[in-house]
């Protein structure tokens, strides 16, 4: 009790730690190109004018998390759609004007800039040949081979009121539940490029439709709503900052769908840097770039935060369940059996599941991986100690050892190798789950792979996933290390 | 002295040890002996304060076994386990010296007592530095022997000491205990299912036969006046291989 308590107060001090820093403005975006661009807008023009740091929360998850983010503060400005806010975050789709969603918005707190111009809907799209050989124009067209088209669409638009469902409704449309796949957003494009579907879902300034020879599909019902670009801000932020605020709010009118849509091909096509785009049509100075050894420094370092804490939760917590598991029989069956079912969520699931609690950004990460690195250690502790010889322990108490010298110097050394392996899969576990971190906004490696995932550019991925590889393998070897210093001699494998 | 009286024992509605009376003079080595299910095991267990007995006394120099905690009864009472029972995590010289650490002991007093208990066993010093892995099975033996007297206890408890060696190791290392035995000057009961080791190396041997005490006496006793026919089954059960004689 008193150790778990112990792990509790070191973790409280480690967050506060952490978030003491002078306060900079936070911006947030989306997992996909205009996201990224915009965000990158936003953030240039405030530095541009501004002494205030500004600290670039981009690539994060989906709406839920970033509007969560928004409400709890752990950004304070982020672009998104009229038709977004309406349909999901505020549950009413028949708010259609700027004005009806601000003034409900405004109950929450939040408020919105009036709309940047462009107008980015969703869109279904066939590939060109597909369009010709079929007779392709409007969705209407579809209905004569709605039974045997193949399609992939994204989690959101299958979910949301005022995509999938709401569409097929609309049009009459009975496709093949069969062939309808869902998939993260970026590979659809692959997904329609290779063939192996016919119709995707886009938003209609996505660079990709030019790039792969896509045909929208008219929509004659006028059925999608209208997803006029705008800024999202906290009341709080627009109050604490009104210089910073009105300069977005410069930008109202200013972003053309043509100057959207190219770009956005400028991204995902040319491979130019969001930071690149958004300096050059802003104008101003392209900030300079720290270049990609920074990148990769800076993701270390968050990324061993991350599995740092992680870690010295798993054993500080994980050892003391361990070692109560063998001691409580009840309760042990208990222990396990929780920290497996922990284990058995799936790590986005968690993250969103840990949202309302922890808000957005490193806390829930660092919950999230602290609940994953659990289950190895418990488990390792527990089986370890069962594996012990119950001579030992009775010799032990025969010598006169109490229980807890039993416990320290004879148990936990003899189970040292066990328990040690135990604590080295959680670290290899928790350094390849926190490249899921960036989708709630905590960086580390994750970063890049989600960026270069929704811009489909490998070397970005790599410069994720490499360092992610090269830690676990570094994670590898320092075990093996500490096996030498902290597996008892006598426990050793001879050299 | 070594007292056990009217010790009763049951598991579960199960007598396990009935009436058991055992009394071993100062300085004196007595062998326990009996077949596999006989209750040995428990008795030791008891003996040591490892598990709760139903009725009776079990005292050491007239002190009482219940009127201590398990940690000052273990101070009285040092323990050699089969086959040595050392840590296999720790060398044999902290095997030796864990207890004495634990209480606090200073480095030079341990270094004094455990030199002076090495010459006693008459063991090679590097053998100490070794792991038990890398021991043979006397020197676990002697290494467990020292251990077991490290705290100066008024009695010592051996639990099958040759059980795991090849019979000429046995040979020799009996010898050889006889004289430790001598050396240490200790109060020694020694638990064993082989009566030729309980010849050897204790005076008096008590026979223990599903959980009674069928009798206590010399070997000559035993082999001469044996107290019910069990006695005499168990000493022809393990007499040796038959003679050239016999053979023909």
């Amino acid at each position: 009790m008193k150790r778990r308590l112990q792990a509790a107060i070191l973790l409280g001090t480690l967050w506060c730690c952490g978030s003491i820093a002078a306060e900079p403005i936070l911006i947030g975006g989306k997992i996909f190109t205009e996201s990224y661009v915009l965000g990158e807008m936003a953030a240039q023009t405030i530095e541009s004018l501004s002494q205030v740091p500004v600290n670039r929360k981009l690539g994060m998850g989906s709406t839920g998390i970033l509007f969560e983010a928004l409400k709890s503060g752990a950004i304070d400005v982020y672009p998104d759609y009229t038709g977004t806010l309406a349909e999901a975050i505020l549950k009413r789709p028949e708010l259609r004007s700027l004005d009806e969603i601000r003034a409900a918005l405004s109950g929450m707190g939040l408020t919105i800039s009036g709309s940047l111009g462009f107008n980015d809907t969703y869109a279904l799209a066939v590939k060109e040949e597909f369009a010709q050989a079929h007779d392709l124009h409007s969705i209407g067209d579809l209905i004569p081979i709605e039974a045997s088209i193949k399609a992939a669409f994204s989690y959101e638009f299958m979910d949301r009121k005022d995509g999938y469902p709401g569409l097929v409704g609309s049009y009459h449309l009975n496709f093949n539940p069969q062939k309808i796949n869902r998939m993260e957003h970026s590979l659809s494009f692959q997904a329609i490029d290779q063939n192996a579907v016919d119709l995707i879902d886009v938003y209609s300034t996505d660079a990709k439709i030019k790039k792969l020879h896509l045909r929208l599909l008219r929509d004659d019902h006028n059925y999608f709503p209208v997803y006029q670009a705008v800024w999202v801000a906290r009341k709080s932020f627009v109050d604490k900052h009104p210089q910073e605020w009105q300069a977005l709010l410069g930008l109202e009118g200013k972003i053309s769908e043509e100057a959207m849509l190219n770009m956005n091909a400028q991204a995902d096509i040319q491979k130019v840097g969001f930071d690149k785009i958004a300096a050059q049509f802003l104008g101003s100075e392209i900030p300079d770039s720290k270049g990609w050894l920074h990148e990769i420094a800076r993701r270390t370092k968050e990324h061993l935060w991350l599995v740092g804490v992680s870690l010295l939760f798993s054993v500080l917590v994980g050892i003391p369940l361990g070692v109560a598991a063998v001691r409580y029989h009840a309760a042990g069956q208990a222990i396990l059996l929780s920290s497996a079912v922990i284990q058995t969520v799936p790590s986005l699931a968690l993250l969103c599941f840990l949202i309302p609690v922890f808000g957005v950004g490193t806390k829930p990460a660092l919950a999230a991986l602290c609940l994953y690195s659990l289950l190895p250690v418990v488990l390792n502790t527990f089986t370890g100690i069962r594996a012990v010889n119950p001579i030992h322990v009775e010799n032990a108490r025969a010598f006169g050892l109490n229980r807890r010298q039993v416990l320290f110097r004879v148990v936990l050394p003899l189970a040292s190798p066990t328990l040690l392996a135990g604590i080295k899969t959680a670290t290899i576990v928790s350094i390849g789950t926190a490249t899921l971190a960036a989708l709630v906004g905590a960086g580390g490696y994750g970063a890049p792979i989600v960026s270069g995932l929704a811009l489909n550019d490998v070397p970005t991925i790599l410069m994720g996933a490499v360092p992610a590889a090269l830690m676990a393998l570094v994670a590898h070897g320092i075990f093996e290390l500490l096996g030498m210093v902290l597996i008892p001699a006598g426990l050793r494998r001879r050299a | 002295m070594l007292e056990l009286q009217n010790i009763y024992k049951t598991f579960e509605d199960r007598p396990v040890l009935a009436d058991v009376n055992l009394s071993i003079p100062k300085g004196a080595t007595h062998a326990l002996i009996g077949s596999s299910g006989s209750g040995k095991t428990t008795l030791l267990r008891i003996t040591l304060g490892l598990i709760p007995f139903d009725k009776g006394y079990i005292k050491i120099n007239d002190q009482a076994l219940l009127s201590f905690t398990q940690v000052e009864w273990a101070d009285r009472i040092g323990y050699v386990p089969q086959d040595g029972g050392l840590f296999p995590h720790i060398s044999g010289r902290n095997n030796v010296a864990l207890i004495a650490k634990l209480r606090g002991w200073s480095k030079s007093r341990i270094d004094e007592r455990v030199e002076q208990l090495r010459k006693i066993v008459d063991l090679n010093p590097e053998i100490l530095a070794q792991f038990p892995r890398e021991m043979s099975g006397g020197q676990k033996q002697r290494v467990s022997i020292m251990r077991a007297a490290m705290m100066d206890p008024a009695v010592m408890l051996l639990d099958e000491p040759m059980a795991a060696l090849d019979p000429l190791i046995r040979r020799s290392l009996q010898q050889e205990l006889k004289s430790i035995f001598q050396r240490l000057g200790k109060t020694v009961l020694l638990v064993t299912h082989d009566l030729g080791e309980a010849v050897f190396l204790a005076e008096q041997i008590t026979m223990l036969h599903e959980g009674r005490i069928v009798q206590t006496g010399t070997y000559r006793d035993l082999l001469l006046h044996p107290a019910i026919p069990f006695v005499s089954q168990f000493i022809n059960a393990q007499r040796t291989l038959p003679d050239a004689g016999e053979l023909q």
